[in-house]
């Protein structure tokens, strides 16, 4: 038996090797300038492969933001972006990663001593999954003076056509001129279909560890995921994100072999729809787990699984890979999606988020909860909270409406001791 | 078999000792602030010494509401949209919707046929809609909340306070007595915007039950919301105990053996 690391939360060991790679490469990226090495800030469903192969530091802004959230202290941030006319409505990533650049602060410096963000050579976006990154990255452009490029790929799409993807293949092609001209370096095009091999190595290895949580009991939660996830968010096109997929699979397989539960006595299993509650990662972990209900599978950390990723033809299958995910599809679309990952991990039923400063990661604005238990029989709660904006969210309403729902799904006789095994 | 439910909600901590079907012994009612935890130990000892019972003799103590956990003698907890779904079934017969109005929050839930919660939905975390919305309106028109529902029954006009926001409505409010509308339409206005805002939730079926204690002191609600749906509404007798009553009928069960869907209390006494 694995041990637990606060009396209810199992620990998974290979986080150790995680926070190793994790401080290279925010090493990496301090020493970027010292170096002679050029720094590109990219969205996190952004071409971060074109950006490796052109010997880029690839820096997310999202993943900083969400590091701040986990630690409680965006509102310590949110209301400098405000003050200088960053709405309280858009994307609290946004507003707190502007509010702690505008104070000076990071969460790098605590966690690995590193002072200040790396200073961008370039920003590169991807409105893929909405348009506030283009905002964001217009604010640093501007206050450093570096180009901004990006693509714009259809949002709402239902079925992704062949129009599309030459269309957004294109808009990746065109950004190789100017990427050239702050690199200094010439663009090579064997140097991308190796990054997109490890990326596909690693998105493939990531998928097949979520997939594990099909098993009943499942061997990991979803607030196991939401930590895991940091590779293949800020490392992927890396060999280090390939290696630690591996071992991360490695174990959790073990777990599934010996039968170890994330959840001791698992009765219920949900699907998570929507963003994490950065800063309340911990007590919605203990608030399930408490329960017997485990968290098995989410659209958010499915949303890093790019199968379309192909070496043999790289700017299509890149473009390909940007443009089919879950956010920038249609409701049919999300319906299907969410129904079925439901079914595949014997789900009892949906938990959404719907987060007041994320419309495009809130699918509850549609009547999506209504038709997915119109059509489908699929009960679920909404919880209305945000990704790092705690000031929109209610502890006391949302530990309600949870325990509420495990009764409900409880009493129906849903929720109940399970036969362990493989799920369909 | 003997059970206790106690409700410890926002504004009151109420309490109910029942027997086996149900039949309610004893209640008692305290104001939840500053200690929801004291409230609640009153509220239970008032309910065993006017029922003449000793708490040893009790198979179950449920707590529901906000404060659930603060119910130090608990055996059991369980949310407030179990307890007033069952509470209410057992005065008025499901299958149908309750709407629960309580002081901070509006919940409707629809309940099966043995009381069982089939599904429900909360207002967003703000005033719109509850009885803190009603609450502020008084204060605004210079009355007692006691005086709302008899002066929004005398209205003599229709007028209305269109804002979500409890502080935009104040203001609207303020305008309308600037133009020197009534006290009495005003507070009509205002529980009509409790009614709208109940009917954008959805999830309303053709038979409204009211519960809670917005409804069980201002039955003007109740007219108001059949008038929007066309629906059959009724004020469940006792609106305001039907919580602490559904936690004493589940109380009644985990007695005798039936636990499913509780929360079992960390630190009660057995």
């Amino acid at each position: 038996m694995q041990p637990k690391d606060d009396g209810r939360r199992r620990r998974i060991a290979s986080a150790d090797r995680m926070k190793e790679i994790m401080a290279r490469h925010f090493t990496d990226l301090d020493g970027a300038a010292a170096g002679g090495r050029k720094v590109a800030w990219c969205t996190s469903v952004g071409p971060a492969e074109l950006l490796r192969a052109m010997d880029f530091e690839v820096y997310f802004p999202e993943n900083h933001a969400a590091m701040i959230g986990a630690q409680k202290t965006a509102a310590d941030f949110i209301p400098a972006a405000n003050a200088m006319g960053y709405s309280p409505d858009i994307c609290s990533y946004l507003t707190t990663d502007v509010g702690a650049f505008l104070r000076g602060q990071t969460p790098l410096t605590k966690a690995y001593g590193i002072a200040s963000v790396p200073a961008p050579d370039v920003l590169v976006y991807n409105t893929n999954q909405c348009r506030d990154v283009q905002e964001w990255f217009s604010f640093y452009s501007r206050r450093f003076g570096v180009p901004l490029l990006g693509v714009t790929p259809p949002r709402s799409a239902g079925d992704v056509s062949p129009g599309m993807i030459s269309d957004v293949a294109a808009q990746m092609k065109a950004l190789v001129a100017p990427l050239e001209s702050v690199s200094g370096s010439k663009f090579d095009l064997d140097r991308l279909r190796e990054t997109l091999r490890l990326s596909l190595a690693a998105t493939i290895l990531w998928e097949e560890v979520l997939d594990l949580a099909r098993n009943v009991p499942s061997p990991m939660t979803f607030f196991d995921s939401t930590i895991h996830m940091g590779p293949i968010v800020v490392l992927r096109g890396l060999e280090s994100a390939v290696d630690y997929y591996a071992g991360l699979k490695t174990e959790i397989a073990a777990r599934v072999r010996d039968g170890v539960a994330a959840v001791d006595g698992e009765r219920t299993r949900l699907y998570w729809e929507g963003m994490p509650v950065w800063g309340r990662l911990r007590s919605l972990s203990d608030l399930f787990q408490g329960r017997g209900a485990c968290v098995v599978a989410s659209t958010y950390c499915n949303s890093w699984v790019f199968r379309a990723f192909d070496p043999s033809r790289p700017w299509e299958s890149m473009a390909e890979a940007y443009t089919r995910i879950f956010i920038s599809r249609d409701e049919e679309f999300k319906e299907e999606y969410i129904r079925r990952l439901t079914s595949e991990f014997s789900a009892d039923g949906v938990v959404f988020h719907e987060a007041k400063t994320c419309p495009s990661n809130s699918n509850t604005r549609y009547g999506m909860p209504q038709r997915l238990r119109a059509a489908h029989g699929i009960p679920s709660v909404v919880i209305n909270g945000d990704l790092n904006d705690l000031r929109c969210y209610s502890d006391e309403q949302t530990v309600t409406r949870i325990e509420a729902f495990l009764e409900q799904i409880e009493s129906s006789g849903a929720g109940r001791p399970r036969v362990p095994g493989r799920a369909r | 078999m003997l059970a206790v439910g106690l409700d410890s909600g926002s504004f009151a901590t109420k309490g109910m000792l029942a027997r086996e079907g149900g039949q309610v012994l004893a209640r008692a009612i305290r104001i939840s602030s500053p200690s929801f935890e004291q409230a609640a130990d009153e509220v239970l000892r008032a309910v065993l010494e006017d029922g003449g019972v000793q708490l040893e003799s009790v198979g179950a103590v449920v707590a529901t509401g906000y404060g659930r956990g603060n119910a130090a003698m608990a055996t059991h907890r369980r949310t407030e949209i179990a307890c007033h779904a069952m509470g209410v079934h057992h005065l008025v017969p499901g299958p149908h919707t309750v709407v629960d109005i309580g002081g901070q929050d509006l919940k409707v839930i629809s309940v099966g046929p043995s009381g069982e919660v089939v599904d429900f939905s909360m207002n967003r975390k703000c005033a719109a809609g509850t009885g803190a919305f009603v609450e502020e309106i008084a204060r605004r028109l210079g009355i007692g909340l006691d005086s709302m529902d008899g002066e929004a029954s005398k209205a003599e006009e229709e007028l209305a306070l269109g804002s979500y926001c409890t502080v935009f409505a104040s203001t609207e409010l303020l305008k309308l007595l600037r133009e020197g509308r009534s006290v009495r339409s005003i507070a009509k206005a205002a529980f009509r915007s409790v009614v709208k805002r109940i009917v954008e939730m959805g999830g309303l079926g053709r038979r409204i039950v009211l519960s809670g204690g917005v409804a069980a002191h201002n039955p003007i609600v109740a007219g108001l919301l059949a008038e929007e749906t066309g629906a059959d509404v009724e004020i469940c007798p006792d609106a305001g105990y039907a919580g602490a009553l559904g936690a004493a009928v589940y109380g009644l069960r985990h007695a005798k053996g039936d636990a499913r869907g509780a929360i079992p209390a960390p630190s009660g006494p057995s």
